[in-house]
């Protein structure tokens, strides 16, 4: 047998309800409920379910620990409501999160309900009006979908309306579903018939005191089960007389409660507290329910007259509405309320001196509850969304004003030095995030690309900046950040450092940058969070506690990291090699490019890239995140993401007529071996004269520890070696669209139009990297021809669901950006389209892509992962370099000791 | 042949791993996951791993042989996917009876093999039942939350299908898993009341569910209490959660079920979190040292692993269990 301690009634929306002897009565909200609310009903007819939500809503927050639904009216079909109001609620965490009622009298409408709710219900509910059979059926239904029941004082011959009558249904109907059905004993709870008293009728008197002596008897010798009713119904004859009919439930509950009634339908606006009835209409009102004088009910009539029918505020819903603004604020932010976000936020421009005090302080705080609330797992992904909603509400409110007092000039909140470090190129995100900066009252200093450290060091403190910013995509500029860390702590800088960009980490930040400069360094990789961030390191008051706490969070999180990379294990690099990628070259026949040697397109039309341009990446650097084209009608970005592509195309459209940008190709396809297990020879023809040379691409192995069966790659596996006894063949390519980006840029940046600038860098980039899709395709069923068949569709080009690859150095596959030197000696890219490679070997212009061609059938992308030091000093030592500088290089990919 | 209620009384009971990890091992091409039977088929297979019961039943045999011979009592049928719902994928809804039932026939027919040469220790099947590719209580359209993909009775339906061919087919148990609806699986949970009904037959119900993220809940919203809750209604051999977290961070949630369920306690967790290509990279001893947390806390009755785990993963973790007793108190109906 169970435990006779855990047989309580567990019931379950989203999270949990159990009803414990000890447990406080269970207050059912009634207000969802067509035959119990005009509102509710009004509201269902006329089909608006959001306001019928609402409704909801204010019963959850009030205190309803259950909610009641009932859809039963003549005029709606109950059955489609009633599923369609329980699916809104599944997608309302804040509603969903208390336990459902279903109430009906059709069975059809039950069972319906029991198909859309996940938690364990109550089905309000079933009784032996039409006969044992039925009841057993349902209640078996009931069971088997997991819900408990409540179960009506009505048999075959009527409604239970005195004491006898209910103890004997209640026996029978107990009977029948514990010894017939097994059904649990605990998930029975009985409604013993509330009916009114006062009513001038003889038999009504005893009406109150025969639910409450009934509800005795049950929980008495009915073990487990539990006892309801709908208390509004004892005050019925009081209608209008609200004082009176909040004594009549007080009392009512106040000994019902006591005889063991453990839930119930209440109207809380319609409660008063016992206590507070006064002491004469208390005495009047007990006589009525505990049938204690004959002339009790006249009595009580004559008593009412004399009490003033004012009808009470409904304070529970809405006394959050009385709170200080800050908290109501929060609160419509934290629990997604968008109904009076627009007023409080009035109320908090009046109160503030600037309008985006308002965003900063009020909102921003908000904002921190909720980023505290789901960090910490309390709040969960669709209450943040909608979060999301009522912020974007605020912000959208005070636009207007924040733009109006641009114009009179407010003193700048901090200034802030903004950089893309030495060698790299790339900067949208970092334009991104100044402009959002800028939009809130910073002052940006902003020193554009490939800024040498001693550049940043002396404007920084020329310009007596608040933080100094970095910005890096490429792998070198990390060494490049921390070199400008230890550069700053020599100098004895104070400011804080904030690090971002693609290739930056929150586990480097931590690990490489935090160490080396005593100061506060964060990383931000997205322009919201750039905000709060500034704003908490600016912060008077509060900054120092911030950055104590950013620098302890940094130290643990580094803590953490290092010790969970030691466990991590590692193969020798002949290990490694042992488990290399073994391809049976016999598999498939390898073949031999129709045009092998090196090609350049000078004039490309780029009209032809159009349709190739993948555009999730677009919407990506513009930190709005999700697929294309499901973003352009996104519930939350889709506005802006419509926008923003709109403006887009026109300027697409624009570059693309008046040809302001340039495509340029180089590519070449050359017969390779795989030599040196990891290496590829390949013979290229170079120089005006056309002689044979050859090249040697050197790739990296995965040294990380693989399970049973899962190979150690290098690019390298994916060539035939000369022991094969077969030709292999790869190629190599540069394409570019970034001629004429920058002087579009300056142009617009001319007009402090920084909007224009970003646009046109994003597009160049996009276009290079449709580009190299464009160019790939066309190797393969044309220059090298081993797909001639191939059919893609743009969107399964983008999912590169074709055969071979083109993985470009400096990403996962390759991270090492030396074998651009080799690409570029190998198809002279600068002498044939002007390409230039930084110290850091970034690309110029930075919307260019280059890359390898392999076309094998097994080619795939993957990561090389860490890397272990014996094969840094193999590499340099194939490679002919010094340790020193291979370890330099290979930096990022190095395992930590 | 002892029943599971009896040994569960006495020891932990090891499930099986992965036997998805397994199976990519065999590097099984499009033609293979065809066979000669399907090599007209029209639409793609490769992927449809229940299909390989019948392409490819050696493979799925020396798997379930290989988890037994690292300890585990008993195994999943290679049926995941084998709903109408989830081979509406590759047009192979006529084919979910026979999938059922022949990797059923397969996993108990190696059951046997091990039951008769150790008929101390039984081996058992469980009826690996997935949660499909549809959720019942969210909507797939943002703009559309009142919308539902599938529905109750369409899921009852397919369910009710899959678990008349397990069990025709041989399984021993029926093992409702990766549970990330909880309407999902009260439609599968329904299905097999109807089955038991129907047969007059008693057939012991795993239920586990899975935890998505940091929040603690499920993807379709509750807490682990919840869940349990919302699926104690019938009388099941046990609960627990399997799957998108590692054993470590199963534990906080192991803790709220095995205090407040009188049902046996299963767990059965990836190895580890994926690293960043979607690789499970924990070894056997790494796991291992981590299910030592539910053991010494006495928190489960069933250990197994999902994805990512291998015959050493089970192994490790066989060989670990045996010096612990099973969590008590345990009460069975």
């Amino acid at each position: 047998m169970i435990d006779q301690k855990t047989k309580y009634l567990k019931l379950s929306g989203l999270e949990p309800l159990i009803i414990t002897p000890h447990s406080n009565f269970v207050n059912v909200g009634e207000r969802t409920n067509v035959a119990g609310s005009k509102k509710f009903l009004r509201l269902i007819k006329e089909r608006k379910f959001e306001e019928a939500l609402d409704v909801a809503r204010h019963q959850v927050e009030g205190g309803a620990q259950i909610i009641d639904i009932n859809m039963d009216d003549g005029l709606i079909d109950g059955k489609e409501a009633m599923v369609n109001f329980l699916n809104l609620i599944g997608s309302e965490p804040d509603i969903a999160r208390v336990p459902i009622m279903i109430d009906s009298s059709k069975w059809e409408i039950i069972e319906a309900g029991l198909q859309v709710v996940q938690g364990k219900c109550v089905v309000n509910s079933i009784s032996l009006k039409e006969g044992e059979a039925e009841f057993i059926r349902q209640a078996t239904l009931i069971k088997r979908y997991g819900a408990a029941v409540i179960v009506m004082a009505f048999d075959e011959v009527g409604q239970a309306d005195n004491y006898e009558r209910r103890i004997e249904i209640a026996k029978r109907s107990y009977d029948v579903l514990v010894n017939e059905v097994n059904f649990p004993p605990e998930d029975i709870i009985f409604d013993l018939n509330i009916f009114p008293v006062a009513t001038g009728m003889e038999e009504h008197r005893k009406n109150a005191i025969d639910f409450i002596e009934g509800t005795r008897w049950v929980r008495e010798n009915l073990p487990y089960c539990s006892v309801s009713g709908g208390v509004s119904n004892v005050s019925f004859s009081f209608r209008g007389n609200n004082p009176v009919r909040e004594a009549m439930h007080s009392v009512f509950l106040y000994h019902a409660i006591k005889a063991g009634m453990n839930m119930g339908i209440v109207n809380p606006a319609l409660l008063e507290v016992y206590d507070d009835i006064p002491k004469d209409l208390l005495e009047h009102v007990e006589d009525v329910i505990l049938d204690r004088r004959d002339d009790a009910t006249e009595r009580l009539l004559e008593f009412a007259e004399t009490v003033v029918g004012k009808a009470k505020e409904n304070k529970v819903d809405l006394s959050w509405r009385e709170e200080p603004l800050q908290n109501r604020i929060t609160r419509a932010l934290v629990k997604g309320i968008d109904q009076y976000i627009v007023e409080d936020i009035e109320e908090a421009r009046q109160l503030a001196s600037r309008p985006l005090e308002v965003i900063e302080g009020n909102l921003m705080t908000g904002m921190n509850v909720v980023g505290d609330l789901f960090g910490s797992g309390k709040m969960f992904l669709p209450q943040v969304v909608k979060s999301a909603r009522v912020m974007k509400k605020a912000v959208a409110y005070l636009t207007p004003y924040i733009e109006a007092s641009k114009d009179a000039s407010t003193s700048a909140a901090g200034k802030i030095l903004m950089a893309t470090v030495k060698g790299d190129v790339h900067d949208i995100g970092k334009n991104i995030v100044s402009v959002v900066l800028a939009c809130n009252n910073y002052e940006i200093v902003d020193l554009g690309v490939m800024v040498p450290p001693e550049v940043i060091i002396q404007k920084a403190k020329e310009e007596q900046v608040d933080i100094i910013g970095l910005s890096g995509l490429i792998t070198p500029s990390l060494d490049e950040m921390v070199f400008l860390a230890k550069e700053m702590e020599r100098q004895q800088f104070t400011v804080p450092l904030l690090i971002g960009g693609a290739t930056t980490s929150k586990a480097h930040t931590a690990v490489k940058i935090d160490p080396v400069y005593s100061q506060s360094v964060v990383h931000v990789n997205d322009a919201s969070r750039a905000v709060t961030v500034v704003g908490d390191l600016l912060q008077k008051e509060t900054s120092d506690n911030y950055k104590k706490s950013i620098k302890l969070d940094y130290e643990s999180f580094r803590d953490r990291f290092l010790n969970r990379t030691k466990q991590k294990e590692y193969l020798t690099l002949k290990e490694a090699r042992n488990n290399k990628l073994k391809l049976d070259w016999n598999a498939s026949e390898i073949k031999k490019p129709n045009e092998l040697g090196v090609q350049v397109w000078e004039e490309f039309d780029l009209k032809k890239l159009k349709p190739f341009i993948d555009w999730s990446p677009f919407f990506r650097s513009w930190d709005l995140h999700g697929k294309y084209p499901n973003i352009l009608t996104d519930e939350i970005v889709g506005e802006q993401a419509s926008e923003l592509f709109e403006d887009a195309q026109k300027m697409l459209d624009q570059i693309l007529e008046e040809k302001l940008l340039k495509a340029k190709a180089v590519f070449g396809l050359f017969p390779a071996q795989q030599v040196n297990e990891d290496d590829i020879a390949i013979s290229a023809q170079s120089g005006a004269n056309g002689d044979s040379s050859n090249f040697i691409f050197r790739t990296l192995r995965q040294q990380l520890k693989k399970r049973e069966g899962v190979p150690n790659i290098a690019l390298a596996d994916f060539i035939a070696p000369e022991s094969s006894g077969k030709q292999d063949y790869m190629g190599c390519f540069c394409v570019t669209t970034g001629f004429g980006t920058q002087e579009l840029a300056q142009e617009y940046e001319k007009n402090l139009d920084d909007y224009g600038s970003i646009m046109v860098k994003a597009l160049a980039d996009r276009l290079a990297e449709a580009f190299a899709e464009y160019l790939h395709k066309e190797v393969r069923t044309k220059h090298w021809g081993y797909a001639l068949t191939e059919q893609l569709s743009n969107d399964e080009l983008i999912d590169e669901k074709y055969r071979g690859i083109r993985p470009a150095p400096g990403y996962p596959a390759c991270p090492d950006h030396l074998e651009k030197i080799t690409i570029w000696e190998v198809l002279e890219v600068k002498e044939k389209i002007g390409v230039e490679l930084t110290d850091s070997l970034a690309m110029w212009p930075a919307a260019s892509v280059s890359g390898y061609y392999f076309g094998h059938p097994e080619a795939k992308y993957f990561g090389l992962g860490k890397i272990k030091p014996d094969q840094v000093a193999d590499f340099a030592e194939r490679k002919g370099i010094a340790l020193k500088d291979a370890e330099k290089w290979l930096a990022p990919n190095i395992v930590e000791n | 042949m002892k029943k599971i209620e009896e040994i569960l009384k006495e020891r932990i009971l090891i499930l099986d791993g992965a036997m998805g990890t397994m199976l990519q091992r065999y590097k099984f091409t499009e033609g293979d996951f065809r066979g000669d039977r399907f090599k007209d088929w029209e639409h793609p297979l490769v992927g449809n791993n229940d299909l390989l019961s019948l392409t490819q039943p050696d493979a799925i045999a020396e798997v379930h042989r290989k988890y037994f011979e690292a300890g585990a009592d008993i195994v999943e049928t290679n049926t995941f996917s084998g709903t109408t719902i989830a081979m509406a994928d590759y047009f192979m809804e006529e084919l979910v009876y026979e999938l059922n039932y022949e990797s059923a026939r397969i996993a108990k027919e190696v059951a046997d093999e091990f039951t008769a040469k150790e008929p101390d220790k039984p081996r058992f099947v469980a009826g690996s039942i997935g949660p499909t590719n549809k959720t019942a209580s969210m909507s797939p359209d943002v703009n559309d939350p009142g919308y539902r993909a599938i529905s109750f009775n369409e899921l009852r339906i397919a369910y009710k299908q899959q678990v008349e061919a397990l069990l025709d087919g041989g399984a021993d148990l029926l093992l409702v898993e990766t549970i990330f609806d909880t309407l999902n699986a009260k439609a599968a949970l329904f299905a097999i009341e109807e089955v038991k009904d129907e047969r007059g037959i008693h057939v012991p119900i795993m239920v586990s569910g899975t935890i998505t993220d940091a929040s603690g809940r499920t993807l379709s919203g509750q807490t682990a209490e919840a869940f349990l809750i919302s699926v104690s209604h019938l009388p099941i051999l046990s609960v627990g959660f399997n799957c998108a977290l590692g054993a470590s961070q199963l534990v906080p949630h192991l803790e709220v079920v095995s205090a407040k369920s009188e049902f046996a306690i299963s767990a059965h967790p990836n190895a580890g979190l994926p690293n960043a290509f979607g690789e499970y990279d924990e070894t056997p001893e790494q796991m291992a040292s981590q299910i030592k947390e539910y053991l010494e806390k006495s928190l489960v009755n069933i250990v197994g692993g999902c994805c990512g785990t291998t015959p050493e993963h089970i192994k490790a973790i066989a060989d670990l269990v045996k010096e612990y007793k099973p969590r008590r108190p345990l009460v069975l109906n």
